[in-house]
């Protein structure tokens, strides 16, 4: 039962991600749509971090601003990203002792 | 003269290119695992075995939904609901693979196949990141390793999570709930920082996004559309050289 279910989720997941691969391959965009999809990645960003960060702890959405924060500030000052990470993990478990 | 000689010692060959995409592979490795590990604790909780909870960690590869199926599996949901919600959560990445294929034109398609199969937001948006490799020599390897890296911490995570269940104390692992939101921003600041437009993007998608599920939209339908007018802001907001040098 449940290896169907696997089965039946990697297909959906998997059409969408190859699909375009082969639609590319054929065709030539306009400047604009170019333009538009040069500029996703910065929009999908956006997206995944607000408002799913405050559901980063369910219960205090509060604390997934706070952390955020941080996080925005410790990249600002130009530290590795490893470190904006781990910065942001210690500030959610300061802020839950 | 010097400039040649030293450009010499370091040739773009594939071991380089593969070395490169690790090191750009590593914070999503930092932020997998722990993600991993929780889920493969819950999927472990729900009733799933190893075998299961590891074969959809391989096959799948797509946290959100996972959780999500977990959840539902938990709750002894049908296999067709379970399906139809993977496919609305995850059809955002078809909008990212649009994007993604769209700047590796010069790469061959029997190369771009198996790179979009390991398209996750994380390794979409850290890709997407590194440009200039696309049009490098073996930058099909620079890519395909970033994603072997992200790939390869997302399953063995989830295994590690199925066996040894709960050992994390469970306030670390909720406190790690943050580490993917954390590495979304440590991308985007620096973005932001070069280009100030690219933040009115964001916003944008943010907002699009935010007032999409008050609204009731599905969280899918909704990143999807977040994703697609910011984005769609930038043909009038960004200057070419903005989405080119970044």
């Amino acid at each position: 039962m449940i290896i169907w279910i696997i089965i039946g989720m990697a297909v959906v997941t998997a059409v969408p991600r190859i699909l375009p691969a082969f639609i590319m391959n054929q065709l030539k965009f306009p400047k604009w749509i170019d333009r538009w999809l040069n500029a996703i990645p910065y929009a999908a960003l956006g997206a995944l971090i607000f408002p799913g960060i405050m559901s980063a702890k369910p219960d205090a959405p509060q604390i997934g601003i706070i952390a955020g924060l941080a996080a925005v500030l410790l990249a600002w000052v130009n530290v590795n990203i490893i470190v904006v990470v781990l910065g942001a993990i210690s500030a959610v478990f300061l802020m839950t002792l | 003269m010097r400039v040649q000689a030293v450009r010499k010692l370091e040739p773009s060959n594939r071991l380089h290119m593969v070395r490169r995409g690790m090191m750009a592979g590593l914070p999503i490795m930092l932020g997998y695992l722990p993600i991993a590990i929780t889920y493969g604790v819950l999927a472990s909780q729900s009733g799933m075995n190893l075998l299961e909870l590891t074969l959809m960690s391989m096959l799948v590869f797509a946290g959100a939904a996972q959780f999500l199926a977990v959840s539902m599996v938990a709750a002894s949901t049908g296999a067709v609901e379970i399906i139809i919600a993977t496919f609305v959560l995850n059809f955002r990445h078809f909008v990212m693979s649009l994007s993604f294929v769209n700047r590796l034109k010069q790469i061959a398609l029997k190369a771009k196949l198996p790179l979009t199969l390991g398209l996750t937001d994380e390794t979409f948006t850290v890709s997407s990141l590194y440009r200039k490799e696309a049009k490098e020599d073996y930058g099909a390897w620079f890519y395909a390793s970033l994603m072997i890296t992200a790939y390869s911490s997302w399953v063995v995570g989830s295994f590690l999570g199925g066996i040894l269940g709960d050992v994390m104390p469970q306030r670390l692992s909720e406190s790690m709930g943050i580490a993917l939101y954390a590495m979304f921003i440590g991308l985007l600041v620096p973005a932001i920082k070069k280009h100030y437009r690219i933040s009115f993007v964001a916003i944008t998608a943010m907002l699009v996004n935010f007032i999409g599920q008050q609204w009731g939209l599905n969280q899918g339908w909704a990143i999807v559309l977040g994703t697609l007018i910011g984005g769609l802001s930038g043909v009038f907001i960004l200057k070419d050289e903005e989405e080119e040098e970044v």
